[in-house]
This record gives C-alpha cells, sequence and structure tokens, in this order.
C-alpha cells in the first residue's frame, strides 16, 4: 500500500514537473530562458517518472534500464541545451530586454558583428560594459 | 489496490498531455528556428515520459526500450539541428 501511494505520488510530481516545463516554454520571454526552463524541468520529471516505474515493476531488468534511460537523459539535455544555445547566440537570436548581463559577448562570434549590433538596437537592454574590461576577463581566462 | 496506481497513472497522463499542448503551441509560433528545436526536444522527452506512464498502466515492459530508443534519437536530432544551424544550412 505504502509502495502503490509512492508510485502515484513520484508519478503525479513527475507529470507536474513536465507540464511545469511546458509551461515555461510556452511563457518565457526569451530563447535562453525557455531552454533554462526546459532543460531542467523536464530532466527531473523525466527522472521521477522512471522512478514510478521502477518501484511500480519491482524488477531488476526494469530498474536497469529506468536507471539506464535517466542517466543518459541527464547527461545528454545539458549537451543539447549547450550547443542550441551557442547555435542560436551565433545566429544573433535576440536577447529579453530586461537581461542584465551577456557574458558571451565578444567569445562567440556572430553572424552580425556585434558592435553593429547595438547600432542597430537588436539588443537594446544590455549596458554596453567597458571594452578594457572584457579584455581584462579575457585575459584572465587565457 | 491496483486501482489506485491506475487512476493516479491517468490523471499523470492527462497532465503530461496539457504539457505537451503548450510546447507544441510554441513549436508551431516560435520566431525562430531553435525555439522550435528546444520545443521539440521538450516534445520528445515528454513521450518518454508518456510512453514510461503507459508501460506502468498496461504492465508492458517492452515499452521502456521505445522510450530509451526516443531519448537516444532525439539527442541525435537535436545535435544535427544544432551543428547545422550554426554551419548555417538554414538561411
Amino acid at each position: 500500500m505504502i509502495l502503490q501511494i509512492l508510485v502515484a505520488a513520484c508519478a503525479i510530481a513527475g507529470a507536474c514537473f513536465m507540464a511545469l516545463a511546458g509551461l515555461g516554454i510556452l511563457r518565457m520571454p526569451d530563447l535562453f530562458t525557455r531552454m533554462h526552463a526546459s532543460t531542467k524541468g523536464a530532466s527531473l520529471g523525466v527522472a521521477l517518472l522512471l522512478l514510478a516505474v521502477a518501484l511500480a515493476f519491482q524488477d531488476i531488468s526494469v530498474a536497469t534500464k529506468a536507471l539506464l534511460t535517466t542517466v543518459f537523459i541527464f547527461l545528454t539535455a545539458p549537451v543539447a541545451a549547450h550547443m542550441i544555445g551557442r547555435a542560436a547566440y551565433a545566429k544573433n537570436v535576440p536577447l529579453w530586454k530586461n537581461s542584465v548581463i551577456d557574458e558571451a559577448r565578444g567569445k562567440i562570434e556572430t553572424a552580425v558583428p556585434q558592435s553593429s549590433q547595438t547600432e542597430n538596437g537588436t539588443r537594446p537592454g544590455l549596458s554596453d560594459a567597458p571594452p578594457d574590461s572584457s579584455q581584462a576577463r579575457r585575459g584572465d581566462n587565457d | 489496490m491496483t486501482s489506485l496506481i491506475s487512476i493516479s497513472t491517468t490523471i499523470a497522463i492527462i497532465i503530461l498531455v496539457i504539457g505537451m499542448v503548450f510546447a507544441f503551441i510554441r513549436l508551431i509560433r516560435g520566431p525562430s528556428l531553435p525555439d522550435r528545436v528546444v520545443a521539440l526536444d521538450v516534445i520528445a522527452t515528454m513521450a518518454v515520459g508518456a510512453l514510461s506512464l503507459v508501460s506502468i498502466q498496461t504492465g508492458q515492459q517492452i515499452l521502456l526500450d521505445v522510450a530509451l530508443s526516443i531519448a537516444l534519437i532525439t539527442f541525435l536530432g537535436t545535435v544535427a539541428l544544432s551543428m547545422s544551424l550554426e554551419k548555417g544550412v538554414f538561411k
């Protein structure tokens, strides 16, 4: 009985996390904030659902398969999000107008040069950091 | 006894389908191509969750293999789409 309550709780909690990821991907204002909502929420939701599967079947092969799927999704979701975010930044997908920091500025080559972007105002909300500080930061990284 | 698991997985599938509808709206009206790729990635992850719920409900263990295959293929698709996007195949 306790096990069934545990399975039901894990299933409903995981489904709620995944629905919240869907809501975040619909309502967030920006591609990068959308990725922030979707990657973490969907990973945790799928982990809870597969935990419910492993508890419900009580079989070692099913539990191994559920663990394998969970580990695979936890490994690949950040890699996929990193690659799609990098490609989107390089293709000049606009940031949200209230964004306060752009740490990739000057580190990823973009299709449209960023000096002309500030003149056109395609990334308007970002306050331009002075160029010497970004140079110093890059020097520290090297 | 088993009706608790049956009822709760049905409720969970309904919640999951609502979230899938949200992600599908973003897939249709996403302003840029990376938005659509992210929405498709989330929809496939939700499909993995829905398959695991259906396998609890019906007792079919083979559906977990389908879920693992969907997870594998989705990662390959997302990586391929982002690499071709960065190299400028689209636009």
